[in-house]
């Protein structure tokens, strides 16, 4: 999902690299000194500076948490685990970079990262020339299926769609705002929602979109034009895919403007309880977050989770959000795949993983299929004054992402089938590997 | 909501009446009931347990109803009973009113999603319709207008024959209007005199009203309606210049605090700062810090925790700023892409230290309860936030001018930067006069944290996206000249503003970029250009 746009380009040693690299020469002499045994690589992919820090550091920390759990379970076919973290620094050609690095210098094994649509973009031919293994956390636009790349976050039909579902058959909406920043992930999902919307009899004159750049604050005027939209006698909601740093001086403008959401609400696509910790959320009440997870969600092993969680972080208020869970499951996925198939080999694990089933922690199990995506719940949730979310609607079962929407012209008759077919971009009309896409 | 639901208020509200009459509340075994299904955690059982309370005329009704709206409404599951916690933190039972010492631990609050919240609100409308308190019978009446519900009919005509509040009169003659608007057995001269009613309040609301209306009613109401939208239509197009205006006033105004430490730094002392939006972000840290200790030492401080900020800001930037002029600049005068890309390096080293220190997560800058909320003009909404920024930067616009005119640091500043050697030989110290003014850049930097903070992230980036907007604002001003700063973030303000709601955010900031490269053309020195020997040297 999210990218921000950066200034920040400069590879300059920051003091969390020097840092971290400290950490590393350290941890190099302790295992050269104490001759340990064998260990299985896995890599860290995730930027530690730069404006993405602010998402992906806790991702980084949600990896070392899974890795240090596995290890006090005895690691994986007897082997411990170990990280190797690289700091891609906000940075979209560097991603690509540290991915090499840590394929063909670290040899590891796996590598968890990415969040930005630009950074997976980016890194994706390294991955596929060097055949290794990536596990992206992150809900995306879709579009998209590798042979090397599996999605673990949610694709638009497992959080998009139903969120308007709800508004729809729950809210009585019938005039919509889509509201995003301008970048691929809102324009796509905004292109496949206006299809859809479309498919369900809304007409043009009801929708109306709207695109912000990159970090805008000042949000006067368009808050003032969707209150404006918003009294044409019809029930209107906003859809938000704007990017999460914008978000708060969005949400202090809707607050002081006096948009309530029982009047207009706003269903948030980025905002996750992360995001909330920064704001005052009380005038907030009420608006809506869609999501596969929530810290919220009463179950056992979100309850054991969230408290190792918090006793590895040693903060009891560090809260947990979507893509971590999406880490979570991942994790486990490549775990269980590696032991089925007793090897890391690479290709081996590719085509282990389809079919693999790990615990999600709201009480399903969710599984890999052949299009690399996941069957996954899809949660709607209402801000509460505590900066979490209450759980209003949810699927009555898991929802299977789809690699290509349904709702666009030009992927309704593609799959990504890389169990049968070994082709990501199946096209089921003319039967041949190829379309649109890679 | 069912019109039933209403119906059911509107006997409740009798039955109030009658409760308060006899004094005798009816205590039985459905309002236990009732009262009981709030304990499922059923969005569906809830809702009937609210519409099963409110008709139920016992006196415990409305303190539940409200408490329900509040959250403090409790449930526990497991002996299913329901407590509401009063206003002064005392617990009692809801179904018999009998006061308990705790709330059991497994207790939670009753849970509400956005169409019970609209019930609740409603059902809360039509009891406070006859409130003791105007301010609540006005908010009743609009929430009457906006259901226009045929049930609060009675309520409100008897409600108008006693009303003396004179804005509460109108509010009730409106939602009455509305009322009858939607009636279907309204008479049409009912219906064309609601029409204009509605008509002269004039704004969104009254719009939306019109505009739902639809066609089922008599054609010479349908006209009236008509004529009235298009009427309404051309009143808010016009309010909505006056609109985009303020909204320019206020998008200039952040402009304006943002660029105006760098119009000292950059303008006055030709230093290259690309550090500059992290003495912005330094300032709103502080504000996060001076709160963080208010709140946990001295929450009654609060509403003044921006007050306090705002000179340790201009400390704390201040002081940064003077060290980094002694430990960075002075040895790089007179080389200007040598400045630039040592402080573009020290904005990174600040940001990475902030973001080592406070995390990389967005910190939480609470607004003070003078700064929240807004009030309407006529037809437009003004926020408290940008009124007060907008106040606060020209506050701090004419005290620096008023500095550097009136103060013998301003004299020497000024002597500085229009002849160093001269002013050397008058016996000013120039080197400390540059640390002093690259501090008091810096600190001004930092109050414009303060004030930032309110509106926008406060988060390691805040910086980086002023820095772009506050070069734009000095350079298209002219460099070296406030009042041209001043005047170049309002007009890109108000530019920006006027142009957004035509090309769209995006499309809007880039033509104003367009604008001040074809503008700089034209003018090299902005709007503004200093003149004489000091520009030449």
């Amino acid at each position: 999902m999210p990218i921000q746009f950066t200034h920040d380009t400069a590879t300059l040693s920051r003091r969390r690299w020097l840092a971290a690299t400290a950490g590393m020469v350290l941890g190099l002499a302790a295992f050269t000194s104490a001759k340990a045994q064998e260990t299985i690589k896995v890599g860290v992919l995730h930027s530690l500076s730069g404006t993405m820090a602010i998402s992906e550091t806790t991702l980084k920390d949600t990896v070392l948490f899974l890795i240090d759990e596995q290890n006090k379970k005895g690691g994986v076919l007897g082997k411990k685990l170990e990280a190797v973290v690289v700091d891609p620094a906000s940075n979209w050609p560097l991603f690509a970079e540290k991915a090499r690095e840590l394929i063909t210098k670290d040899k590891v094994s796996v590598v968890f990262g990415c969040w930005t649509s630009v950074s997976r973009k980016s890194v994706l031919p390294v991955f596929k020339e060097l055949n290794s293994i990536l596990f992206y956390p992150v809900q995306y636009e879709g579009e998209e299926s590798e042979r090397n790349v599996f999605y673990t976050g949610a694709a638009p039909n497992q959080q998009a769609i139903p969120a308007v579902d709800y508004l729809m058959k729950d809210e009585k909406v019938t005039r919509w705002v889509l509201a995003g920043t301008d970048y691929v992930y809102p324009r796509t999902t905004n292109k496949i929602l206006e299809a859809y919307l479309k498919s369900k009899g809304v007409k043009q004159e009801d929708i109306m979109i709207n695109y912000t750049p990159f970090g805008h604050s000042d949000w006067q005027t368009i808050v003032a034009d969707i209150k404006k939209f918003g009294s044409a006698g019809k029930k209107t909601a906003v859809v938000s895919t704007i990017n999460g740093d914008a978000n708060v001086p969005f949400y202090k403008e809707l607050g002081n403007q006096g948009v309530k959401a029982t009047d207009i609400p706003v269903v948030a696509f980025s905002v996750g309880e992360e995001e909330l910790a920064g704001i005052d959320t009380k005038p907030l009440l009420g608006h809506l977050a869609a999501w596969n997870y929530f810290q919220s969600i009463k179950d056992p092993e979100n309850e054991k989770f969230i408290k190792a969680w918090q006793a590895y972080t040693k903060n009891p208020k560090r809260v947990t959000n979507d893509p971590m869970e999406a880490h979570v499951i991942g994790f486990e996925m490549w775990v269980k795949a590696v032991e089925k198939v007793k090897s890391t080999d690479v290709d081996k694990v590719i085509d282990a993983l389809p079919g693999i089933e790990a615990k999600n922690l709201t009480g399903g199990v969710s599984k890999m299929l052949p299009n690399h995506h996941i069957t996954k719940p899809v949660f709607i949730g209402e801000i509460k004054a505590n900066g979490q979310f209450d759980v209003v609607w949810k699927t009555p079962g898991l929802v299977a992402g789809d690699a290509w929407s349904k709702e666009l012209e030009g992927s309704r008759d593609l799959i990504g089938d890389w169990v049968g077919k070994k082709c990501g971009n199946y096209n089921t009309k003319t039967e041949k590997c190829g379309g649109q896409g890679s | 909501m069912s019109t039933n639901f209403l119906d059911r208020i509107r006997a409740f509200l009798l039955a109030i009446l009658l409760s308060v009459a006899l004094a005798a509340p009816a205590l039985g075994g459905p309002f236990e009931e009732a009262v009981a299904k709030f304990a499922n955690d059923e969005f569906s059982d809830t809702d009937a347990a609210i519409g099963a309370v409110a008709t139920s005329g016992n006196p415990l009704a409305l303190a539940i109803i409200s408490a329900l709206r509040e959250g403090r409404l409790s449930a526990d599951p497991q002996s299913r009973k329901v407590f509401v916690t009063q206003g002064d933190g005392k617990v009692i039972d809801a179904a018999t009113g009998a006061a308990v010492d705790r709330l059991p631990d497994g207790a939670a609050a009753v849970r509400l999603n956005n169409r019970l919240r609209r019930t609740v609100e409603a059902a809360l409308g039509g009891l406070t319709l006859l409130s003791p308190d105007p301010a609540k019978r006005i908010a009743a009446a609009q929430s009457v207008f906006k259901s226009h519900d045929a049930s609060a009919l009675a309520v409100i005509d008897g409600a108008l024959a006693t009303e003396t509040n004179k804005r509460a009169r109108t509010a009730f003659t409106e939602a009455r209007a509305a009322i009858l608007l939607y009636k279907p057995d309204a008479t049409e001269a009912e219906k064309l005199e609601a029409v204009a009613i509605v008509r002269a309040r004039g704004d969104q609301e009254a719009l939306a009203l019109l505009t739902g209306l639809g066609g089922d009613v008599p054609p010479n109401v349908a006209r009236a309606a008509a004529s009235a939208i298009t009427s309404i239509q051309g009143n808010l197009a016009a309010w909505s210049m006056v609109q985009n205006a303020w909204y320019g006033l206020s998008l200039g105004s952040v402009l304006l605090l943002a660029a105006i430490g760098l119009a000292i730094t950059f303008g006055v002392m030709g230093v290259i700062n690309m550090a500059h939006g992290e003495m912005v972000m330094i300032g709103a840290y502080t504000t996060f810090v001076v709160q963080e200790i208010i709140r946990t030492r001295y929450p009654g401080l609060f509403d003044y925790s921006l007050l306090i900020a705002a000179p340790l800001a201009f400390l704390v930037a201040g002081g940064i700023g003077v060290l980094i002029e002694r430990g960075i600049i002075r040895f790089l005068y007179g080389r200007p892409l040598e400045t630039l890309l040592a402080t573009w390096g020290l904005s990174l080293v600040l940001q990475q230290a902030v973001r080592t220190m406070f995390g990389p997560t967005n910190r939480e800058v609470g607004n003070p309860s003078w700064m929240s909320g807004a009030f309407e003009l006529g037809q437009i909404t003004i926020t408290y936030n940008r009124l007060w920024i907008l106040c606060f930067t020209l506050a701090v616009f004419a005290i620096l001018l008023g500095m550097l005119r009136y103060t013998a640091l301003g004299l020497e500043m000024r002597a500085v930067t229009q002849n160093r050697r001269m002013a050397a030989s008058m016996g000013i110290a120039t080197s400390r006069v540059d640390a002093l003014t690259f501090g008091l850049g810096s600190g001004i930097a930092g109050i414009a944290g303060v004030a930032l903070s309110q509106i926008d992230n406060v988060s390691p980036n805040l910086g980086q996206s002023y820095i772009i907007d506050s070069f734009m604002v000095v350079v298209f001003g002219g460099v070296g000249n406030l009042w041209g700063t001043l005047v170049g973030a309002f007009t890109l303000g108000i530019a920006n503003k006027f142009l957004e709601p035509v090309a769209g955010a995006v499309l809007g900031k880039i033509a104003i970029l367009v604008l001040i490269i074809l503008f700089i053309q034209k003018r090299p020195r902005g709007l503004f250009a200093l003149k004489g020997r000091a520009v030449e040297a």
